[in-house]
């Protein structure tokens, strides 16, 4: 962790919120945009705070009750039926997912 | 296509003007029952979505749990490759939409992988190389999408995708090399014997059945050149899904041929990902990586940390097997075989074979003879490996001892060979029932001998004139009364004896 | 209040007894579970309609509800023993957990229709235990929300005043309790939203230490805070409910190994031992600006009772709460940013094709679904954790906040160990919620007003330690409920369990009954 200070962000701008939007895939309007933008920063402005006390030395808290080492067993355990699991699709064909033509790659 | 389509360089102009930088990426998914966060199968080839769960679906609310044989498995892949093992580890998010991966995140290690620090030594050509790794992480597999309409099985051009989740969650452990330099012309050479090597291991360490074809073992071969001599390494591609050991080498020479044309005419090199097209040997250029993708990683807030105890990681330490590059070193001097008998052992897959024949009691020789020889042509016209033939070691064994015992000659042997392959039972059944058995009494022998000598007078009296060559005639005449079921050189001292001649 | 094993006087309307006196009612064989639940359903029909009545319910299973009764009724009369102290008492179930056979909304567009192929674990419990589920209840879109206004099926009101808000997001259980349309609910609370609906509901709610009710089967919002909990009128009905949902499950990783705390115990021995000799701490940053008047003056009346009945009561001071909501609203966003990225058209949920002219790609309709299908705080919080965790960002803000939980927890240790100058708190209290209910609409246009409404329970829900809202009476300003918060170290819930009944009883002693039963006769018009 470097000094907070210094990594306190710049200024929040629309296409920043544009290319947040797209990287969350949220479709916006510009009317969402200029709204977000405003309330964005508003809120950033406060929740940056955090960086004030945030010092090196202190360990991150992730779980309230600390535990390790929890897994299973290797044992097969029943799923969905194909049924069940294409129920509540939008569209399926032939016992699978059928979704529009993906134009990305896969990472 | 673009009409600037850069020729290739030649390889060993290529290489005598740049020094090739190697990085392999290899992704091995785990041999264990279930996925990696919940109870699903992992067998492959199951019917579309028949092995999926509300967790591998990432239906709302469900929640993963780690597989507990998954994390030593991996635990045994990162000792195997002599690396550290962490005290504390987590799994991340690694954030990014994609249609086959239902959480659209994939849940992964990032800085915190469980195994740092390795290194995996193999042979090239007679020399040791030694690559070392970086780290080797778990993470889970994507599902697939098959594409529809428009051009077939590319994704471009298709009118819609079919999606199945069996595959989603699987587990994987994706072991990641240090910059490999210093290889000069022998990089594709090195690659791919990284990767056999490797096969291999996780073979011995019985933590994945490594099937290329079926996508079990991936490789992503990153390549940079930079010009002879210098330092600072130069922008490099990453060739993804390089699916065999044949296609590893090529696609490293490819890409070392192209991104030297490309240099030479003064272009630059684009970091991108690439793709190896098998039929051509070449490789076509995918998403760029030119901006940094964002993949917002955080820990995993639904699942705790790993502390692998040390008493557990010590335990697992101790039952690794046999290094099987050691194990080989091992056997190649208890058979006494030669290096290039032992790579055309080891190339047909049959140390294991010939290593189980020896333990049912045959020779080492005869073991190997009959794998390499007689039965390599049985798999080779059938089409199958050696491991596929219908005859088991130990049946094997048991021919070579009929052979040491003369119940059997060499030419009965192959036919008791032939009978089990045939299905016809265990090789003692097979003579039984085919009465192969070698006719070994002397009584009944010395009246086919005296018979066919007395057929063959003036043979017997130029035998007898000491043109000892002429015994073969009679030897043959035997062997045709007995139908072949004579061992001919028993044949041949009982002639010599009858007709009172020293051979 | 009947000893166990007696069988009470239930009043003639039965939606007006207490789960644990239905329960003995079941039992003893006073009353039927179908009558009971048909009583209730009854209830929500009179009561519940969207367009004028409460609006506590999303979706109403009244087939599956007198199913599971006629079960409990069955069992009875062949002679087996009843499942649980709750057998066959009605249940209100927040739309943010899974029960096959009923829809899950989550209050969101994106989700409508999804019929859940499974049940999470709370469900099994739940219906294991006889429990007999109604039908699902309102909440803020995917629980983000301190009033249910974010909910894409309209809010629901309180049934204190129709025209104010129930609380968030988990307003449709607290609503539906304080309507007597259900003697129990299910909430779920990632930063108030089982105890500040609670608090301005007039009802209880429980937050129990994280990990102690399984998340399996709850729609995460953000899984590091996400904690189920039990919500009803009287402290005793809460408690047994923990009781029943509580306890380790394999399925949820975070799940705490260490046996269920016994509550109802703790419960009666508040009614026979009060507050004697407990040391509660008020939290001098829990109180003052931002908090109404009227809340304040509750508060401190409550904490002069407990005093009078002999409890210690001291101050002490956290001085890194005033970093919790900055903290909160980093690591939820930010967490929330990935839990809901699995909405997206592919599998389940809503699809919505992209405008015309534009090309049809999974991408594209990806993004153009959850451009519709979620709300506007939704997308806002998305935005503000996708920027969060970026690469540039993840110290400063993700990175930072974790460290403040750090700080926070540190405080609490501080103030519940005696230990290094500790203040030995058995409990803390504080207002559960800053202000009585407000009017519908009357911060919807300001997310950072809303957000001051979760002050008092964000600490507990970053430190993961329990916390529950039971009613101190009404405030005298507005004439509307105030909440009591009490918190309890990690696993402490016995204690705080204790507190709060101990406080009810002294509560109904002075004023002759429970809050919840001297809420206004509700009108609505049919």
């Amino acid at each position: 962790m470097t000094d907070p200070s210094s990594t306190a962000a710049p200024a929040l701008t629309r296409d920043d919120v544009a290319h947040l939007a797209h990287l969350a895939r949220l479709e916006l309007t510009d009317t969402e945009l200029d709204l977000y933008l405003d309330q964005l920063t508003v809120i950033l402005d406060s929740v940056a705070a955090v960086t004030e006390v945030a010092a090196a030395d202190i360990v991150p808290t992730t779980h309230a009750v600390p535990l390790t080492n929890v897994s299973r067993a290797d044992v097969l355990r029943p799923g969905l039926s194909r049924d069940a699991a294409l129920a509540g699709a939008p569209a399926a064909e032939d016992g699978q997912f059928r979704v529009p033509q993906i134009l990305g790659e896969e990472q | 296509m673009s009409s600037a389509t850069p020729t290739l360089a030649d390889y060993d102009h290529a290489i005598e003007t740049f020094d090739p930088v190697l990085g392999l990426e290899v992704h091995v998914e785990l041999g264990t029952a279930t996925k990696m966060f919940c109870g699903c199968s992992t067998a492959f080839g199951a019917p579309p979505n028949t092995q999926v769960c509300p967790v591998c679906l990432a239906l709302p609310g469900a929640m993963p749990v780690v597989n507990a044989t998954a994390v030593e498995y991996a635990v045994r892949i990162g000792l195997a490759l002599h690396c550290s093992i962490a005290s504390w580890c987590r799994f991340a998010r690694k954030n990014y939409f994609y249609p086959d991966m239902p959480k659209n995140f994939q849940t992964s290690q990032y800085d915190e992988p469980i195994a740092v620090n390795g290194y995996l030594d193999v042979q090239v050509d007679g020399e040791t190389v030694r690559v070392e790794i970086e780290r080797a992480h778990m993470e889970e597999d994507t599902g697939k999408s098959t594409h529809v309409g428009g051009l077939t099985g590319r994704i471009h051009g298709a009118e819609y995708s079919l999606l199945d989740y069996n595959r989603a969650g699987v587990p994987l452990v994706e072991i990641v090399t240090k910059p490999i330099t210093g290889t000069k012309a022998s990089a594709p050479a090195v690659a791919r014997a990284y990767v056999a090597a490797l096969r291999d291991l996780l073979l011995s360490l019985e933590v994945s059945d490594v099937r290329m074809d079926q996508g079990s073992l991936r490789c992503d071969a990153n390549v940079s050149l930079t010009p002879a001599g210098n330092p600072v390494f130069g922008t490099r591609t990453e060739t993804k899904n390089v699916n065999s050991l044949r296609s590893v080498e090529r696609a490293v020479r490819h890409e070392i041929c192209r991104q030297a044309a490309v240099l030479e005419a003064g272009g630059r090199i684009v970091q991108e990902t690439r793709h190896f097209d098998e039929s051509t040997g070449t490789t076509s250029p995918g998403r760029s990586k030119e901006t940094a993708e964002d993949y917002r990683y955080f820990p995993e807030p639904d699942l705790v940390p790993l502390a692998p105890a040390p008493e557990w990681v010590e335990g697992i330490r101790a039952s690794l097997p046999e290094l099987p590059w050691l194990r080989r070193a091992r056997l190649q001097q208890e058979w006494g075989l030669s290096d290039l008998e032992m790579r055309d052992l080891v190339a047909a897959d049959a140390v294991g074979l010939v290593e189980a024949t020896v333990d049912a009691g045959a020779p080492a020789d005869q073991a190997r003879s009959w794998w390499s020889a007689y039965l390599g042509q049985q798999a080779n016209s059938r089409g199958v490996s050696l491991a596929e033939l219908p005859i088991t070691p130990q049946q094997v064994a048991r021919v070579v001892a009929l052979v040491a015992a003369g119940t059997l000659s060499a030419k009965l042997a192959r036919q008791v060979v032939d009978g089990v392959l045939a299905g016809e039972g265990d090789p003692d059944e097979v003579v039984a029932a085919r009465g192969l058995a070698v006719v070994s009494d002397d009584s009944a022998l010395q009246q086919a001998v005296d018979q066919a000598l007395a057929a063959a007078p003036d043979v017997a009296d130029r035998i007898r004139s000491g043109r000892v060559q002429a015994v073969g005639a009679v030897v043959g005449a035997v062997m045709k009364a007995t139908r072949g079921q004579a061992d001919a050189a028993r044949v041949r001292e009982l002639v010599f004896s009858t007709l009172g001649v020293q051979a | 209040m009947t000893a166990a094993g007696a069988t009470p006087d239930l009043p003639a309307d039965l939606t007006r007894a207490s789960a644990a006196d239905l329960a003995a009612g079941i039992a003893g064989g006073t009353v039927s579970a179908v009558e009971v639940a048909q009583a209730h359903l009854d209830r929500i029909a009179a009561v519940d309609p969207g367009d004028r009545g409460v609006h506590a319910f999303l979706h109403v299973s009244g087939d599956l509800a007198l199913e599971q009764a006629a079960a409990v009724d069955a069992a009875r009369a062949a002679g087996r023993t009843a499942a649980s102290p709750l057998a066959g008492v009605p249940l209100a179930l927040k739309d943010i957990v899974v029960q096959q056979g009923a829809p899950a909304t989550a209050g969101s567009r994106i989700l409508e229709g999804w019929m859940p192929p499974y049940d999470a674990t709370v469900t099994t419990r739940l219906l294991e235990a006889g429990v007999v589920i109604l039908g699902k209840t309102n909440l803020d879109e995917f629980a983000m929300g301190s009033s249910t206004e974010n909910s894409a099926y309209g809010p629901s009101r309180n049934p204190w005043d129709l025209d104010r808000i129930p609380g968030g997001s988990g307003g449709g259980s607290a609503a539906a309790l304080a309507a007597f349309e259900a003697p129990l609910a299910i909430g779920t609370d990632t930063g108030g939203s089982i105890r500040q609906p609670a608090a301005v509901t007039g009802t209880v709610g429980a937050k129990p230490t994280y990990g102690g009710v399984s998340r399996y089967g709850v729609i995460a919002l953000a899984s590091s805070l996400d904690q189920v909990g039990p919500c009803a009128r009287t402290v005793l009905d809460t408690a047994l409910l923990h009781e029943v949902i509580a306890g380790h499950d394999p399925r949820d990783s975070t799940s705490i190994p260490e046996p269920v705390p016994s509550v109802v115990d703790a419960v009666h021995r508040g009614r026979a031992d009060g507050v004697a000799g407990m040391r509660i701490g008020v939290v001098r940053e829990l109180g003052g600006e931002g908090y109404q008047p009227g809340v304040l003056d509750s508060f401190r009346a409550a904490v002069a009772a407990l005093e009078a009945a002999g409890a210690e009561i001291v101050e002490v001071s956290c001085p890194h709460f005033r970093y919790g909501l900055a903290a909160y609203y980093l690591i939820l966003p930010s967490e929330c940013s990935s839990n809901l990225a699995r909405f997206d058209a592919m599998r389940y949920g809503l699809r919505v094709e992209p405008a015309a002219g534009q090309p049809v790609s999974a991408e594209t309709v990806m993004s153009a679904t959850r451009g519709a299908g979620f709300g506007a705080e939704v997308k806002r919080r998305i935005i503000l954790g996708t920027y969060a965790l970026s690469a540039g960002y993840y110290d400063a803000y993700y990175g930072s906040a974790q460290k403040v939980r750090t700080l926070i927890k540190g405080d609490f240790d501080q103030a519940f160990g005696a230990a290094g100058g500790g203040a030995g708190c058995d409990v803390l209290v504080s207002p559960a919620s800053p202000v009585t209910a407000f009017r519908l609409g009357e911060k919807v246009d300001d997310p950072l007003a809303m957000y001051l409404n979760d002050l008092a329970t964000i600490p507990g829900s970053l430190a993961g330690i329990p916390a529950m809202s039971v009613p101190s009476g009404l405030a005298a300003d507005t004439g509307l409920p105030v909440g009591l918060q009490i918190m309890a170290p990690a696993l402490g819930e016995a204690a705080m369990y204790r507190v709060a009944s101990a406080f009810e009883t002294l509560y109904v002693a002075e004023h002759g009954s429970t809050v919840p039963l001297s809420v206004p006769e509700l009108v609505v018009n049919p």
